[in-house]
């Protein structure tokens, strides 16, 4: 026997893993819940670009990135409560929480920013909703009436403190964002017995991918909606999400191989295992995928649309499928961290195999249905927010 | 001839129906008496002092738990007695037991075929050099004293209670797996019939009682020993006070387990 087939044969002999490590506690739930709480806070951070740093050419998302943002927050908790073994006792995190956990922290942290989102949105879109409840009758009157909370008062005055409280709540709503998103990370990074998530660079990878997966998600729903509704795209907007979605991607990108090349250069005791996930039952949805597809052709494509000067209808088209691609590509990223972190034995000797189901509890059919319903409440919510500010009376009416 | 041979059966019945008769009336008699406070009675105490406790702790002791690997022998006794102890669902394990083998080129192959709950009956017959040595290593829980799954537990199911065990309220566990993730040692997970966070107790309802944990109970080689650190005629005490070759699994986790291991070996994670 040859010594590389004995090698070999080694490798394949001492695959092993802790019996309780088999099964995969943690699966397709706990990867959309990252997923859709990044998009939030993505889209919160577009928002906050126009409202705080005044980036005028995106005022025509400013409302809208609210709103999407809403809509995926609506159900950011859908996954956990599917995952949860005891969805019943869900709320014993907030009323009897350890104080030591990280976990314990989500509830707070995510109904705060719930409120401040809210809030901002009812405050911002105020002149809109007093406008409707002006026009519509019936049940729409009175749901405009309580949007607006029973004021109609749109003196300059009143317009003036609307805008200090919108510019109040985007400001604080940022770093609630962040800290959102950080700490999502923080779950995930401060477990200190999974060598893949135990780094600090958890919580920032998660922050910029979560603003490359808000921002891609913006592009590419207002370019659908638009088109779709057969209604003008502002170019101007598109072209400034599209740097800003490079910028953010650069880093996000560059922090990620980061993270694998500490790894591989500090070769510590965890290395050989790590090394032994990524080339084995990650390297296609790792390497391949995330990385070699996903990653690379957006990161180049990016480049080329926010450097070179390209008609608007390539930028439109490539702006779109780039900014899908970077959805894939974040998608495929909480796959690999939370599904491959648990594939890897605590045994350091071995790796596990994960295949979701289709029709389990927290199986493929259930993920797609947590995916649609936020698409689904974006559509009803556009009918009591108007998105665009060419369908909005209260634009109208001051123009008029 | 055959008549003494029907002498023998008729004889053999009339004991058979004795015998019945008997064992109905004791079984009887057992349904009427209160079974369990005849049974702790009638049982010696096991750890010594531990019924003058009263109080929901346990006061004064520290209690360790030592494992010896160069006793142990892989039968899966105490796989056994833990599954019949706890009705362990199936590919869920309490406690298991580890071979190590190491061939003459130092590389190690372990494995635990159902957790080593049918014993390790047969050598290893896959393996490419000589053989040059081989171990078991029982596991179970490590009692941290700076628990990770307490500390993650975002509902204070898992609590470590003042006599240093680590318990889960499944009154309390929302199933949310935090501790199964954080546990270095991979003793957690989530019961397939109550939906919530398991593990091995070190059996804290037999101790509570006086009694070994039970699988130390039926170790036939005594190498799972349980104890009293704060009795110093305990074996565990004099174990850990003298000079053995004692040390305990991922030290640089920094969760300082209870749970100490004789003979521990570099290849042992």
């Amino acid at each position: 026997m040859s010594p590389e087939h004995g090698a070999a044969v080694a490798t394949a002999l001492t695959n092993f893993v802790f019996p309780n490590d088999l099964h995969v506690h943690w699966s397709l739930m706990i990867v959309l819940y990252p997923y859709i709480t990044g998009i939030v806070a993505g889209a919160f951070i577009v928002s906050s670009l126009y409202h705080v740093f005044h980036i005028e050419s995106l005022k025509p998302v400013s409302r809208y990135a609210l709103i999407f943002a809403l809509a995926f927050l609506a159900f950011a908790t859908a996954p956990l409560l599917i995952h949860l073994g005891h969805p019943e006792r869900a709320m014993n995190m907030m009323l009897t929480p350890s104080p030591t956990s990280a976990m314990a922290g989500f509830g707070y942290i995510y109904s705060a920013y719930a409120v401040v989102l809210i809030l901002e949105i009812l405050f911002i879109y105020r002149p809109t909703l007093v406008a409707l409840k002006q026009k519509s009758t019936g049940g729409m009157k009175f749901l405009y009436y309580l949007l607006t909370l029973g004021s109609d008062n749109l003196s300059p005055e009143a317009l003036r403190v609307d805008h200090k409280i919108t510019a109040f709540l985007a400001a604080i709503g940022i770093p609630m964002a962040c800290t959102l998103h950080g700490y999502v990370g923080f779950i995930f990074g401060g477990v200190k017995a999974n060598p893949m998530w135990a780094t600090p660079l958890m919580p920032v990878i998660f922050l910029l991918s979560a603003s490359v997966s808000g921002i891609a998600g913006i592009i590419f729903s207002y370019v659908l909606i638009k088109r779709y509704t057969g209604k003008s795209i502002d170019m101007d907007c598109i072209r400034t999400l599209i740097k800003f979605l490079w910028g953010c991607f650069i880093l996000d990108f560059v922090f990620e191989m980061l993270e694998l090349f500490s790894h591989a250069y500090m070769a510590t005791h965890h290395w050989e295992a790590l090394r032994d996930l990524y080339v084995g039952p990650l390297y296609w949805s790792f390497i391949v995928a995330q990385v070699g597809i996903f990653s690379v052709i957006p990161f180049i494509g990016l480049g080329i649309l926010s450097l070179v000067k390209l008609s608007d209808k390539i930028v439109m088209k490539w702006g779109t499928i780039l900014s899908f691609m970077i959805l894939v590509q974040v998608l495929l990223m909480r796959w690999n961290v939370v599904i491959g972190g648990q594939l890897m034995s605590k045994s350091e000797r071995g790796h596990a195999v994960f295949h979701p189901g289709w029709f389990t509890k927290e199986g493929i059919i259930v993920s797609i249905i947590i995916m649609i319903l936020p698409i689904a409440l974006l559509w009803l919510l556009s009918k009591v927010f108007p998105f665009w500010l060419d369908d909005d009376p209260a634009v109208e009416r001051q123009s008029a | 001839m055959i008549k003494s041979i029907e002498k023998e059966i008729s004889l053999d019945r009339r004991a058979f129906i004795k015998k019945v008769l008997g064992g109905t009336i004791a079984g009887s008699l057992l349904l009427v008496i209160p079974a369990g406070a005849m049974e702790l009675e009638h049982i010696p105490e096991q750890i010594p002092g531990m019924r003058k406790e009263i109080g929901p702790f346990i006061t004064g002791k520290k209690f360790a738990f030592i494992v010896d690997i160069t006793r142990c022998i892989g039968c899966g006794s105490c796989c056994v007695a833990d599954k019949n102890e706890y009705q362990v669902p199936d590919g869920n394990y309490r406690t298991w037991v580890e071979r190590y083998v190491i061939d003459d080129k130092d590389n190690v192959y372990v494995d635990s075929p159902n957790g080593g709950l049918d014993g390790y009956q047969k050598p290893r017959k896959d393996l490419p050099y000589p053989v040059r040595d081989t171990f078991f290593v029982p596991k179970l829980c490590n009692m941290c004293e700076h628990p990770s799954c307490v500390q993650v537990c975002p509902v204070g199911a898992t609590f470590q209670t003042d006599d240093g065990f680590v318990l889960i309220d499944d009154k309390r566990c929302v199933g949310c797996g935090y501790c199964v993730q954080a546990c270095p040692y991979s003793v957690r997970f989530i019961n397939p019939k109550t939906h919530t966070a398991d593990k091995c107790t070190w059996c804290y309802h037999r101790v509570r009682k006086g009694l070994l944990p039970a699988c130390v109970n039926v170790c036939p080689v005594q190498a799972r020993k349980f104890g009293d650190l704060n009795d110093h005629e305990s074996e565990v005490y004099k174990i850990l006070h003298q000079p053995h070759v004692v040390s305990v699994l991922k030290p640089d986790m920094g969760n300082k387990p209870s749970l100490h291991y004789v003979g521990l070996r570099r290849e042992v994670v």
